[in-house]
């Protein structure tokens, strides 16, 4: 019999537990983030001046006390700009780096100070004196609408059969409208900028952005000078979410002209309230629906409209309000469709991507529709869900004629509804509530599917660069952002499989646009798809060119060179990597390769609302159950299981905790964290004491997290797995309709709740009299 | 006796002895760290004390007892920490050599993702494990409720939390061994002087003794009294305002005395939070989850009772509950003491019975009646460290015949102070104890308060909810069924 030899694995690669690459350097504080660098002697500091009105004319500025205040060195304007006065993602001009005779938002960017220090920046910008002509304003979405606001982008249609034919079929039509609230990212690390300026036009800025390719160029833009002028520099976010993908070019572009005028060093950092104030957040939506039904719940026909607070500038909110048409079928298969995005202009601060960038709004919205049917029908919502799968004959399509070839919630469901018990745990619930009176529960089991790609085609590109250096030890340096994801250790863990080294050996480096031009976001889930791609294909490069050496050299074959454990196999012959290398390297062998990797298969026509936008789909499925005081509206989740699909993972441990904290973060969009505006279009929730994410003791109280292990992506991403940043974010989906069904407990679940989010305890509470009073009247 | 005086302050930073010699009266400790002495392992997150990025322990003395507690250096001033022991992030590891434990637990469990709030989370778990070695999951929320994770949803950093004490061995963590030596070095620094530094919007000071308080604040009036500095940090932080001259109190060991006698506990106006909750949740359990629930542990760790008070918040985290208690302030001007009911002691929004020079030396809280009945709820939008969006206080005596013959009933939220409700209690004494009466007294409370729509709550909302308090405070009376969540420990 034919035994195979044990080999030796490597240490760190693919599939492996490995830990954070910089978890050592996060808990000792050696973690170098951009305001712990050193700054070089001279440093200044700049410091935004915001407007205090919501929308209104400049009339003058005075900025006598301004200038007067101790430490100040000087005051920057539009006058100042070189370039362009604009910092538009989506090339509109509508996104100026400072707000001439006109603001838009309360805390718009009008002036920055420039001081020796940032106490002092800060104290001077507090003394200017702007004269406004207020003009009228609008904060919310429906009075927008009402306003005859415009729209800030193109709106999108995706309309598939005859929803005039389906709502003629459908045995009941229900129709209903939704509020779901924003978010603000809370990264614990504000927005930074560092600018170094250099020789020529040339300038080195260290930013917090997820996307430093696009800080370059607008950063040129800004001065006024090419791309090749700048480079941007990214070792790690302290977290980031979609906030510093197009946020960060602001303050970028207000250091670097700081820099160039006065020819030092600038370091801009907002406070946290001038960071909640002055950037964009997650959409707030109002959903608008018509769902048309079999006595079984089977859906016929849905038409909805998802009208959404964009702010006083585009940014992404074409593609946000896109998402969420993507995502308003979820798991369900829609016979007849159509689905309509409205993006209103606000008085707002321009709304901007966060994790799952619009997507789980329009989730949120379909999964309202699926428990208005059960509520109709008087059913569990889960068997409204499972008749409405994707699957089967003709039900595939999805309504942006995308088919559905990768489905797999049906076993997820199946799976966790089992693990968790689910049908045993909901007739203890409506036991449970049938004799309590003022403690309720309820339960819910929903599904998660979530397209990965970006929805702009040219984005879903990504390159690296990976050196092998003569003794052996590896640079990898790749287009992705480290925020806290572990993206470098993951891309790593790839590089050491493809090379069969240990992890130790491979050295992540800081992203930087010297070292990799025309990167994409880290966003949209993509980072490892991408980058974990791109840097396989660098050290495939290097690896081909050792193999050729290899077999030239000791005339072989080039099948008999492997890459084994720390060891090159030639023939019978094995030498250590590190031996080899320099043996490559005495040999003049090129050590070093770009790599490049573009997604397959995906187009996307936005004006015909038909394509192929994404790759695959990742699911997962979440069941929770939670106790609501019906005194006060307040709640608690009692218990939440999770299962949930990554493909075949690259790391389950950095996957895990993924899953854990998109779950909780979705979870605090949904229930506590709430953005607030005043009369005046002031945002009042601009800082923790006022803005409420979740806390540890907000975890459900038993959290059962569990990959679907099972699941290989069938498409080739890298090691076959799948995108994980994103998905999970709409697990909690189930805490929203728990406490729905506990505050529907009170009308015995005749009526559908309706709860909007976030659910505050005072949403729940005020739910919970509108349906006692609704019991009571009929 | 002339009160000798000294122009510098002097504390232990990691292992070295700083003396300061020019320092502001709003340099905060964490600025003090970043900008002045590099040490970049402490982050700024929010600079209001409320996401725990910014923690760092600083270990006191009282009475010869070293405690290290966790605290928000953002919002703490380095004139107040005069003869303390800073600890920060830092110094747990050597470069090079192992990992603290607790950062070692960390780092095992996945606890950290992007790292910020990080060493924040390793300072307050190093807090715990000097004072818990064995922590339940709740104990462990609880001294986590003043950090911030938006990465990790948590789960791993209670993982590694539990974890500390199966790698690590407390009797070997160098604060542990070398208390001895520690305290002798802080013993060293007291020389029983006032510190006086700085000119202007720069001066402080640190009275030698309380006596010497009541001087310097008979003499100048218009002085800034600084107690642990949770919401006075945020003027400065936040609204960069001119606080001074400040006055400190923390170093100041007879005002963290607490006096309990048979008919009450006594506490000075310089006991924190955390210092005042074994015996207030001995002597007051029903005041327990509302201790638990003030702040986080940094500032519970930081603030104080008196300065609750002295403060005049309209919601209050302790007023309510005190005025329900009947409690009573000790003001002091001089060498001359009065006491005055707490509620009398609030007049108006941002007005306090307390004139030039008088400061609050001490809270009385009188022990409860046997026959009285006494219940305390605070309702927020986020279960922990969240400010009250309302607090409903209730003491209500009942005679043989189940009648209420005393009501006192106290809220935060509703107006411009913590106010009693005249209306509702008036409509509850002399009547029986029914859920009719109970219905009254709820609509009573409409008289009783107009209170404000804002980002916490709309005044709709807070009505309602003061009225189904009281419903809830009946309901519990009659013990048919539970009216609370029952708040399960975490698994």
């Amino acid at each position: 019999m034919n035994v195979m030899q044990p080999i030796d694995r490597i240490r760190g690669g693919v599939h492996e537990n490995e830990r954070h690459e910089s978890g050592h350097k996060h808990v000792t504080g050696t973690a170098e983030y951009i305001d712990d660098i050193p700054e070089p002697a001279g440093t200044l500091h700049a410091y935004l001046g915001l407007s205090q009105r919501a929308h209104a004319q400049i009339l003058s500025i005075d900025f006598d006390a301004v200038k007067s205040a101790p430490g100040v060195v000087g005051v920057l304007t539009a006058d100042d700009i070189t370039g362009e006065n604009d910092v538009s993602p989506a090339h509109k001009h509508d996104d100026p780096v400072f707000a001439t005779d006109k603001v838009e938002f309360h805390g718009q960017p009008i002036f920055a100070v420039i001081a020796e220090t940032r106490d002092a920046a800060r104290r001077a910008a507090a003394r200017v004196k702007i004269e406004y002509r207020d003009l009228p304003h609008v904060t919310d979405v429906l009075e927008a609408a009402a306003a005859n606001y415009p729209l800030v982008i193109d709106p999108l249609k995706l309309e598939r059969g005859d929803i005039t034919a389906g709502f003629a079929r459908a045995k009941n039509i229900l129709e209903g409208e939704m509020r779901i609230g924003g978010q603000d990212h809370f990264y614990l690390e504000g927005h930074i900028s560092f600018a170094i300026p250099g020789e020529d036009d040339e300038i080195l800025l260290y930013s917090s952005t997820q996307h430093p390719s696009e800080t370059q160029h607008m950063v040129g833009q800004v001065l006024g000078v090419a791309s090749n002028a700048v480079t941007i520099n990214v070792r790690r976010m302290g977290g980031a979410f979609g906030g510093k993908e197009t946020q960060a070019n602001l303050f970028a572009a207000v250091a670097a002209l700081a820099a160039k005028k006065y020819r030092c060093a600038v370091k801009i950092r907002p406070d946290r309230d001038d960071d909640m104030t002055a950037t964009g957040k997650r959409h707030d939506f109002h959903v608008g629906y018509k769902v048309g039904f079999d006595d079984d719940g089977r859906i016929e026909a849905v038409d909805a409209t998802f009208s959404a607070r964009c702010g006083f500038s585009a940014d992404l909110s074409g593609p946000v309000t896109d998402r969420a048409l993507f995502h308003a079928d979820n798991c369900y298969f829609y016979p007849h469709v159509r689905l309509r995005s409205r993006p209103l202009k606000t008085n707002t601060v321009s709304n901007t991507a966060f994790r799952g960038f619009g997507g789980p709004q329009g989730m949120v919205g379909g999964e309202r529709m699926i428990e208005d049917v059960a509520y109709a029908l008087g059913k569990d919502p889960l068997e409204i869900r499972k008749l409405n799968f994707y699957g089967g004959e003709g039900r595939n399509l999805t309504p942006y004629h995308q088919t559905v070839e990768d489905n797999i919630i049906g076993r997820i469901i199946e799976e966790l509804e089992t693990s968790c018990d689910y049908a045993a745990r909901r007739a203890d619930v409506l036991a449970f509530n049938r004799k309590s009176n003022i403690i309720k529960r309820g339960i819910a089991l929903t599904p998660v599917k979530f397209g990965i790609s970006f929805t702009k085609t040219e984005y879903n590109q990504a390159g690296a660069l990976v050196h092998v250096y003569a003794d052996g030890s590896i640079h990898l340096n790749h287009g992705g952002t480290e925020m806290g994801q572990g993206l470098y250790t993951k891309v790593a863990q790839v590089v050491a499989d493809e090379f069969q080294v240990d992890l130790n050996r491979i050295k992540v480096t800081a992203t930087t646009t010297g070292k990799v031009p025309n990167t994409s976001a880290t966003a949209a889930s993509s980072g490892s798809d991408l980058n974990g791609m791109a840097a396989a294909n660098a050290a495939q490069q290097i690896k081909a060119r050792l193999v050729t050496f290899a077999a030239e050299r000791w005339g072989v074959s080039e099948k008999d060179v492997a890459f084994e454990p720390n060891t090159i196999r030639i023939g019978a012959e094995r030498i250590a990597f590190s031996d080899f290398i320099k043996i490559a390297y005495g040999s003049r062998i090129q050590l070093s390769a770009a790599g490049f990797y573009k997604t397959p298969k995906i187009h996307w026509n936005r004006s015909e609302g038909r394509g192929r936008p994404f790759f695959y789909y990742a699911y997962g499925a979440s069941c929770s159950e939670v106790s609501v005081d019906t005194l006060t509206g307040e709640y608690q989740v009692d218990r939440t299981d999770v299962l949930h699909d990554v493909g075949k993972s690259l790391n389950p441990a950095l996957d895990i905790g993924q899953v854990e904290g998109a779950f909780v973060q979705g979870m605090g969009w949904l229930t506590t964290e709430e953005l607030w505006w005043d009369a005046k279009g002031r945002l009042r929730t601009h800082a923790p004491s006022t803005y409420k994410i979740p806390l540890a003791s907000d975890r459900p109280r038993i959290f059962n997290v569990k990959l679907a292990e099972w699941s290989v992506n069938r498409e080739e991403t890298i090691r076959r797995s799948k995108a994980v940043g994103e998905p999970p974010f709409m697990l909690p989906i189930s805490v929203l309709e728990a406490i729905s069904m506990a505050a529907a407990s009170v009308a015995e679940y005749r009526i559908a709740p309706r709860l909007d989010a976030p659910a505050t305890p005072e949403r729940v509470l005020l739910a919970i009299e509108r349906l006692r009073r609704a019991a009571k009247n009929g | 006796m002339t009160v000798q005086i000294r122009s510098s302050i002097r504390f232990l930073l990691n292992h070295r002895l700083v003396e300061l010699s020019a320092v502001s009266a709003v340099q905060t400790l964490l600025d003090f760290l970043r900008l002045d002495r590099n040490l970049r392992g402490t982050k700024e997150g929010c600079a209001e004390g409320d996401c725990g990025a910014c923690t760092v322990l600083v270990g006191r003395l009282l009475d010869g007892r070293l405690k290290y507690e966790s605290v928000n250096a953002c919002i703490r001033f380095v004139g107040s920490l005069d003869g303390c022991h800073i600890v920060t992030v830092d110094s747990l590891a050597v470069p090079g050599g192992p990992l603290h434990p607790v950062q070692q637990a960390m780092v095992d469990t996945h606890a950290s993702q992007c790292g910020f709030c990080t060493p924040g989370f390793v300072m307050s778990l190093y807090g715990l494990w000097m004072e818990n070695p064995k922590p339940s999951v709740t104990e462990i929320e609880k001294a986590l409720q003043g950090n911030l994770c938006r990465c990790t949803g948590y789960a791993a950093i209670i993982r590694a939390a539990e974890a500390v004490s199966v790698i690590g061995d407390l009797d070997r963590d160098p604060l542990v061994a070398e208390r001895v030596t520690i305290i002798q070095k802080l013993e060293g620094l007291k020389d029983g002087k006032r510190v006086e530094m700085g000119e202007g919007a720069e001066r402080f000071m640190l009275p030698a003794s309380v006596d010497d308080l009541a001087d310097i604040y008979e003499a100048e009036p218009k002085a800034r009294i600084v107690a642990g500095s949770t919401d006075v940090g945020l003027w400065v932080t936040k609204f960069m305002r001119d606080i001074s001259p400040v006055v400190h109190l923390s170093h100041l060991d007879e005002l963290r005395r607490i006096a309990v006698d048979e008919a009450g506990i006594t506490f000075g106006a310089g006991v924190s939070y955390t210092e005042s909750f074994p015996l207030i949740s001995k002597h007051f359990p029903q005041l327990t989850e509302l201790w638990n629930r003030i702040g986080g542990q940094q500032v519970r760790n930081m603030g104080t009772i008196g300065g609750n008070i002295a403060n005049g918040s309209p919601i209050g985290d302790t007023p309510p509950a005190l005025i329900a208690l009947g409690a009573s302030v000790v003001l002091r001007k001089g060498k001359v003491q009065r006491t005055v009911p707490l509620e009398s002691f609030f007049i108006e929004y941002g007005k306090q019975d307390r004139q030039p020079g008088e400061f609050v030396e001490a809270v009385r809280i009188p022990f409860l009646d046997e026959n009285a009945r006494y219940a305390v709820y605070k309702i927020t939008k986020r279960l922990d460290e969240d400010i009250s969006a309302v607090c409903g206080a209730f003491r209500l005596i009942f005679d043989e015949n189940g009648k209420v013959s005393d009501a006192v009933i106290a809220y935060g939220g509703m107006a411009g102070t913590p106010k009693r409700a005249d209306n509702a209690e008036a409509a509850l004494i002399g009547a029986s104890w029914t859920e009719i009466t109970v219905e009254a007294a709820m609509e009573a409370l409409a008289n009783d308060y107009t209170p404000l729509t804002d980002w916490r709550a709309s005044a709709d909302y807070r009505l309602l909810v003061a009225k189904n308090l009281l419903r809830r405070f009946y309901l519990e009376t009659q013990g048919d069924e539970p009216v609370r969540l029952d708040r399960k420990q975490a698994v």
